[in-house]
């Protein structure tokens, strides 16, 4: 665990002391002390074209009143500095007065180690990895034209003070291994890319030789869109595949769940609570709780043990995400989705894990039920617009299905639908329901956070598909 | 305050005395202090305030043609040798890489003029209240303005960049930028839009009512949306959107984009790329610019570039690395475009939306639908159905889709380029492209 105090004019009791001086006539705030160290290193055509590490250091200190919120963040942890942070939050808040809530539930659960990725394993040894994954794949088939493969890692510690002197503290870590692979064939670049990553030491992924498979997972997405065909453009069915492809309902139903956006009735869901948003059979959770995935937390930003969240249950809105300050205004409890990207930001209201339960149908009877439309396995990245409802993705790799036939790959397309209605066009269900592979980032306010997703196979009857045939 | 630059000097040649006391052949490093102060409002009252305050170092060590960088918020001396040493640690085992190196030194920049970037005055918190109180005021005038959340941001930053080759130079920067966004809901929709100004001085910041106004006009405008049926149809992109198709073709010029041949635009130097009417120009000494610079991230000294004339591709972007890898010198790219911009065109805004019978007014797109490796584009998007010059009623939940390589020979660009941001375009059209809708 970082000792904050240690290099520092600032004592343990001195924070302590500021601290609940500071958020005496507030509602709620915290003082939340961040260390991080990151590495990364970077092969690409052919090199080690990067290898960068960075530390980083400091604290944010917020006050929240009603609903104003006040925040100040330094990297530099001394007397002076949280003086100055604790004056600006007192000038901001002067003629608003709240009463501190002292509450915060406790657990003892943990969801993963404490350990330090990038000391577990020495930079030699990930440099031959980077090394292998180059040769790997250029040995492999001569269309092999460029090759770029990362490591990412990360640990995090941080400690929470509130007012009272309570303290709560998590130790975090975080893997990436990515390869991008670049074919050209016959005059055509395609590219195909993977990763892996998680809560856990570099090894715990890479045994076995583990990488070769996200180098052979690589090389086959970009294999298949070497022999892709333009997409369709308008309106279809559209069957998604299990795993990664439920960044759909990361998009098109999370960001519309969360706290703020609701309790601000921006959110195309803000007036839906109790309502069926979903066909029968839809059930979908934010799970903070699964043991060392991307978007796990043992507490969150705001010492919030994390748990698992009902959103949707059999088509029914159950929850919303919530963070403290959120949840005072809008009469509920946190729901330990308080999160930020690190100490210069404020906390948010984020998703974690967000997963659609397995169903009891199967792929196959899904694809034969089509007579005209798309087959989508895997996605870049999505976006939302909270507000219209109106959300879109990106297909990476995706076929068309004619006559219940799975037919030819086809080009990337963006797919486009309306969050708060989608899910009333899921008419199937997969029992295949699996995790993606831990390689998602969010972004909201300028804030990027890590998270993960899982879905079984699901049938969208109608969607529109932005291709360019006619 | 933010630092000054005795402080970050002081800095910066203790960082490279270290280094290369340890045995670096060469090094470098930038040392940068940046302070912020926001405001945000939601409904016509205060609802966050957040107070910013940033010290950022990061330094390359080499040993030969070996390279390792670090990069921390930690300045005390121990710390930063601490870290020196691990990056130097780093460096040894790093495999060698013919193509790295320092700028030749001929190109660093010799001169720093003053480009107006920095303006001193403090705008304190309350006066920003009262600004976002105006603003919202008039985004809110309207009734079916239902939510206004606005925020005014005064950032000054200072930095220094040194390399052991002598280069020693940095200056201070200031930004003052405020926004607002607007939900407008009728009993078909809810819809939200925004506006926003940013500037390197105080004064040349947008009237909040002017903003606010605009804000609001923007949303409501786009109540009650319909869907379009599949089409071809021709597509005029807002300004908003078409400065991002000039962010798309500079990603696809970067010379690290060209050297690892993953762009649609390699091996294009010398020919048609984009129509022959088409000028873009980047432009690093425009006086208060957002995107001006004296040298980029590597102290390299950067002229005006013509990128495209009369459609011609004549210049890539180009960083020292990348530069000796294409066998190219660097025009100080490093970091990328500076002020960026297409030519004004020869047909006026109203001439534009007449040009077809009917067309696509697109004010905003979604999604990361653009591929630098094949040119490939499809992205959701938001508009306005235009016909016969007249703007007929909002549409949205439709894609746009295209490939760049013919989307860029069949832009026409209207005549009203301002210069707002550090990338600018004027309005545009390009004919051609596939709308997917109903």
């Amino acid at each position: 665990m970082s000792n904050f105090f240690n290099k520092s004019d600032l004592t343990r009791q001195d924070a302590d002391k500021l601290v609940s001086e500071t958020l005496n006539n507030c509602d709620d705030g915290e003082l939340y002390l961040e260390e991080s160290k990151s590495e990364s290193i970077l092969l690409d055509d052919n090199k080690i074209k990067n290898s960068n590490y960075s530390s980083d250091l400091g604290f944010g200190f917020r006050a929240i009143s009603k609903e104003v919120v006040a925040y100040s963040y330094s990297n530099e942890i001394s007397k002076d500095s949280l003086k100055n942070s604790s004056e600006n939050l007192k000038s901001t808040l002067k003629s608003i007065k709240g009463t501190y809530n002292h509450e915060i539930p406790k657990s003892n659960k943990k969801f993963y180690k404490d350990v330090n990725p990038i000391e577990q394993k020495k930079l030699d040894s990930k440099l031959e990895v980077l090394n292998k994954v180059n040769e790997f794949l250029r040995k492999k088939d001569g269309s092999v034209k460029q090759v770029t493969a990362s490591f990412a890692g990360e640990q995090k510690s941080i400690e929470i003070i509130r007012s009272g002197g309570e303290s709560l503290t998590d130790i975090r870590p975080l893997i990436r291994f990515n390869v991008s692979v670049m074919l050209e064939k016959n005059g055509r670049k395609e590219t195909g890319v993977y990763g892996i990553g998680g809560r856990q030491s570099y090894d715990d992924y890479l045994k076995n030789d583990n990488w070769k498979n996200v180098c052979e997972e690589a090389f086959r997405i970009a294999s298949v869109n070497l022999e892709s065909k333009p997409a369709p453009a308008g309106e279809m069915k559209v069957v998604l595949g299990p795993g990664w492809p439920a960044i759909l309902i990361h998009e098109a139903i999370g960001h519309g769940l969360e706290g703020d956006f609701n309790r601000k009735k921006t959110s195309a869901f803000h007036n839906l609570m109790g309502e069926k948003v979903a066909s029968e059979g839809v059930t979908i959770v934010d799970d903070g709780t699964i043991d060392n995935r991307r978007g796990s937390l043992t507490i969150d930003d705001e010492g919030t043990p994390t748990e698992r969240t009902v959103l949707i249950e059999n088509g029914i809105l159950k929850n919303f995400m919530q963070d403290r300050h959120n949840a005072r205004l809008m009469n509920t409890r946190s729901t330990g989705s308080g999160r930020r990207e690190n100490y210069r930001h404020i906390v948010l209201p984020r998703m974690r894990n967000t997963m659609m339960l397995s169903g009891n149908q199967t792929q196959d009877e899904m694809i034969k039920s089509v007579d005209k439309g798309i087959f989508a396995v895997s996605f870049g990245g999505g976006q939302v617009d909270i507000t219209s409802g109106k959300f879109v993705f990106n297909c990476t790799e995706a076929y068309e299905i004619n006559n219940g036939q799975i037919g030819s790959p086809i080009k990337g397309a963006t797919l486009i639908g309306d969050g708060p209605s989608i899910l009333k066009e899921v008419s199937m269900v997969g029992n295949d329901m699996m995790l993606d592979p831990g390689i998602g980032t969010c972004g909201k306010a300028g804030q990027g956070v890590p998270v993960g997703v899982a879905q079984p196979s699901i049938l969208i009857d109608k969607m529109t598909v932005g291709g360019t045939k006619l | 305050m933010v630092k000054d630059q005795e402080f970050l000097k002081l800095k910066a040649s203790y960082c490279l005395d270290l280094a290369k006391k340890m045995g670096a052949t060469d090094a470098s490093v930038t040392v940068g202090h940046s302070i912020s102060e926001t405001v945000n409002f939601r409904n016509k009252s205060l609802e966050a305030s957040d107070r910013s305050d940033g010290l950022a170092l990061s330094i390359e060590t080499y040993l030969g043609k070996r390279r390792s960088s670090i990069s921390s918020s930690n300045l005390l001396d121990e710390n930063i040798k601490t870290l020196i040493e691990k990056c130097f640690q780093t460096t040894k085992i790093t495999p060698e890489d013919e193509f790295n190196s320092l700028p030749d030194k001929n190109l660093l920049a010799k001169q720093i003029r003053n480009l107006n970037l920095y303006d001193e005055t403090r705008f304190e918190n309350d006066k920003k209240i009262k600004y976002l109180k105006d603003l919202e005021e008039a985004a809110s005038s309207d009734n079916q303005i239902i939510n206004t959340e606005s925020s005014f941001t005064e950032n000054k930053s200072n930095f220094i960049l040194a390399n052991s080759d002598g280069f020693c130079d940095g200056y201070k920067t200031s930004s003052f930028t405020t926004s607002c966004v607007t939900v407008a809901k009728d009993e078909n929709s809810m819809e939200r839009d925004y506006e926003f100004s940013s500037k390197r001085h105080l004064s040349d910041i947008k009237q909040a009512s002017d903003l606010g106004n605009k804000a609001a006009e923007q949303t409501i405008r786009k109540l009650s949306p319909n869907k379009i049926g599949s089409d071809k149809i021709s597509i005029i992109f807002d300004k908003r959107i078409s400065k991002g198709m000039l962010s798309v073709f500079a990603s696809a010029i970067s010379a690290s984009a060209i050297a690892r041949g993953t762009s649609f635009l390699k091996d294009k130097i010398d020919q048609q790329v984009f129509a022959n009417s088409i000028n873009v120009i980047d432009k690093p000494d425009r006086i208060k610019g957002m995107g001006s610079q004296n040298f980029d991230s590597e102290g390299v000294n950067s002229n005006t570039l013509q990128l495209i004339e009369n459609g011609i591709l004549k210049n890539y972007l180009i960083d020292t690395y990348n530069g000796k890898k294409l066998n190219l010198q660097s025009n100080g790219r490093s970091g990328g475009t500076t002020n960026l911009y297409f030519e004004n065109g020869n047909i006026s805004y109203e001439d534009l939306l007449k040009k077809n019978s009917k067309s696509l007014y697109i004010t905003e797109t979604i999604g990361h639908g653009s591929n630098l490796v094949t040119g490939d584009y499809s992205v959701g998007a938001t508009g306005f159905l235009v016909e016969d010059g007249e703007f007929k009623y909002p549409v949205n939940e439709i894609t746009i889709a295209g490939n760049f390589k013919d989307m860029f020979k069949n832009i026409t660009l209207a005549n009203d380029l301002e210069f707002e941001y550090s990338v600018n375009s004027p309005t545009m059209m390009i004919e051609g492209m596939t709308v997917a809708g109903k």
